[in-house]
């Protein structure tokens, strides 16, 4: 049985503290009114003025095509733009409409119409409400991105967990207890995260915009989709979701403790089967979560294969997971059967997942990059245009460190190496899904700092506290797994 | 002057694998061992070096990546930067994700073939090459160990039939 040192539980606690503190801190000192906005904004650059005068420039045309819908004016200004600049990078040409249309996101109706010589003052003001709202988000945002991150860490592991069972792989056997013990983040982890998501259909916060009755009223598109989005049915459906999958979790860790004191491989053919049904319900409903809680936060834009993206980076996330809490109870001495060839699938896997995860991004973005139909490809000229060292670094982070690092048989073995390329693919990951939330909900007020390190740091503590505490549960090693003996001398 | 060696015939790969590793112990020189399939763990047992092919075929991957760039930059960008569906061809990086395909296929096609090329080359297979079979049941269901014969004959036969070989010959080898 492995015991919780008391050195982790206190540094689990130490980091919960810390990010409480900083959570607290990032939503004390979120601007509370239009005066507190002018005043930070004066404060940190007054080159600010520039981007002001763009967006006012903005404006003006858009009062001037004097189109209902702003979506619509966001087209013709595209046009118009790219028109006007011949010889310059689509980058750049559609970089107004994107403030336009984040403008347009918060306008009232005053403001939508025909206000032909509106007075600079109003114009302004509004861009002042507009930050405000980023601003206010931030905090919201922070901890948003980090609950997502790690609760769907266990959610990653999880599916690796299933995916061993259903494939009765036979090296994997000795690290159930290690998997096991991470998904046990599962439920602490849905629960704070579905609270976060009632929250936001309380309109606590700003997060989702479809959420917000007044920016519906006057949005032809997100009206076209209230069937879908609408906050009832989104959170039945989360509920949905988050119940199937902690169901699973608690099942198949109930039939896995069943089989080390059963007589019989009753209790290994139920979970077998358990896990091919969860895979199914998984991929179906992991769809669906993206769309749902990560992908409509831009409700204006939509991506086929985004599901699959979304899977991809929380799959290599829960891997790495993996090989982290492995190589520390190994470390410890904990996991007796566990040799270099356990790890060396495992680095494998996080090879393969981080050029998956490439994959699949650059098929995302090169397929709305190649088009460029303007109603998509905003969604990456907002990040290209504000995030471009995030957006740009979570490719090094994420697919040219781990390829260079980990194509090397001999480095998969190493505990440095692997633990160094994790170390660069958790970060990348976390930098993956900042970059999927940010744009929609602070926009270019976007910053790592106090609130969304405290985040990170909060759910660390939370899930180490949680993870190592189910560890000391059950012995570290299933005993009458059937494949258990093929595990134990797995070589590579 | 005549070069003898015994052929020692195995039709099992756990005998084989342990009449290797007890020649090894022994001190005798295996030139080479036959086998109709690939015995795991044989290399490791025989103590032969490990593979350098995959360092090769990374690098061949390298030199397919610098052409497909390099074709593409002088191609779309320097020769003749044409304005084709309004496709950026400012620089490279701005038309980039365009050629990424190319440049993957061609990492790839260059990692691959100049990798199995290599391996022709350095195991000296080509069409029309002679086949160097000692006995055709290797390629059927037997294992054959070539061992230099070195000191007494009469000893070495008897440490081969001691390790359960079914057959131990003594060739003149030219």
């Amino acid at each position: 049985m492995y015991t919780f040192s008391s050195k982790l539980k206190t540094f689990a606690f130490v980091l919960m503290a810390l990010g409480l503190v900083g959570i607290a801190f990032g939503f004390l000192t979120a601007p509370k009114t239009v005066e507190d906005v002018e005043k930070i904004l004066a404060d940190s650059h007054h080159g600010g003025h520039h981007t002001e005068a763009v967006a006012h420039e903005s404006h003006d045309e858009h009062a001037a095509t004097d189109v209902a819908h702003h979506e619509a004016a966001k087209t013709e200004a595209v046009v118009s733009d790219s028109l006007k600049t011949t010889a310059q990078d689509t980058v750049k040409a559609a970089a107004a409409p994107v403030v336009d249309e984040h403008h347009n996101d918060n306008h009232k109706v005053e403001a939508a119409h025909g206000h032909e010589g509106a007075d600079a003052h109003a114009e302004h003001q509004e861009h002042l409400e507009h930050v405000l709202h980023q601003l206010q988000n931030k905090p919201w945002a922070a901890l948003y991105v980090a609950c997502i991150f790690f609760m769907l860490i266990s959610v990653g592991v999880l599916a690796f967990y299933a995916i061993q069972w259903a494939a009765q792989a036979g090296w994997s056997p000795v690290l159930f207890r290690v998997m096991e013990g991470i998904t046990s983040y599962l439920l602490p982890g849905s629960i704070i995260f579905f609270i976060l998501l009632i929250a936001s259909g309380m309109h606590l916060n700003h997060l989702f915009v479809w959420m917000d009755p007044e920016v519906v009223k006057h949005d032809e598109l997100i009206q076209g989709k209230v069937g879908f989005l609408n906050v009832p049915f989104f959170l039945i459906r989360a509920a949905i979701f988050l119940a199937g999958w902690n169901l699973y979790r608690f099942l198949s860790r109930k039939n896995s403790l069943a089989q080390d004191n059963a007589n019989d491989d009753s209790f290994y053919k139920k979970n077998f089967k358990l896990a091919a049904g969860f895979l199914v319900f998984f991929i179906v409903t992991e769809s669906i979560a993206s769309w749902d809680w990560i992908m409509s936060v831009d409700p204006h834009w939509y991506s086929t294969l985004f599901g699959w993206y979304v899977f991809a980076s929380f799959f290599v996330s829960g891997i790495t997971t993996i090989a982290f809490v492995t190589l520390y109870l190994k470390s410890k001495g904990h996991l007796e059967y566990v040799n270099t060839s356990h790890i060396h699938d495992l680095a494998k896997f996080m090879f393969g997942i981080s050029v998956f995860w490439t994959y699949l991004w650059f098929s995302q973005f090169m397929l709305m990059w190649y088009s460029n139909i303007p109603e998509e490809v905003t969604y990456f000229i907002t990040r290209i245009e504000n995030y471009k060292l995030p957006f740009f670094g979570m490719l090094a982070l994420n697919f040219v460190f781990p390829i260079l690092i980990l194509i090397n048989t001999d480095f998969k073995r190493l505990t440095w190496v692997v633990v160094m390329a994790g170390i660069l693919i958790l970060t990348g990951h976390y930098i993956d899904f900042f970059n999927m939330i940010m744009p929609a909900t602070v926009g270019d007020q976007w910053f790592i700092g106090v609130s969304e390190i405290s985040s990170l740091l909060f759910f660390f503590g939370l899930f180490i506290f949680v993870v190592f505490t189910a560890l000391t549960k059950a012995p570290l090693l299933a005993k009458r797994n059937p494949l258990i003996e093929e595990s134990k001398h797995f070589h590579y | 002057m005549s070069n003898k060696v015994i052929h020692a015939i195995y039709n099992d790969d756990d005998i084989l694998m342990d009449a290797v590793k007890a020649t090894r112990a022994a001190h005798h020189h295996i030139e080479e061992v036959y086998t109709p399939f690939p015995v795991h763990g044989l290399d490791k047992a025989m103590g032969l070096a490990p593979t350098r092919i995959a360092i090769a075929s990374f690098l061949y991957g390298l030199v397919g990546l610098s052409v497909a760039a390099s074709l593409m930059n002088y191609v779309m960008i320097v020769d003749w930067p044409q304005d084709i569906g309004g496709k950026p061809s400012f620089s490279f990086i701005d038309n980039m994700p365009a050629f990424v395909p190319i440049m993957f296929e061609l990492t790839v096609f260059f990692a691959a073939h100049l990798m199995v090329i290599t391996f022709y080359m350095r195991s000296k297979l080509w069409p029309f090459k002679a086949a160097e079979n000692p006995d055709v049941r290797t390629t059927d269901d037997h294992f054959l160990m070539e061992v230099a014969l070195h000191g007494s004959e009469e000893d070495m036969v008897s440490f081969f039939k001691n390790t359960g070989a079914v057959e131990v010959k003594v060739i003149d080898k030219h």
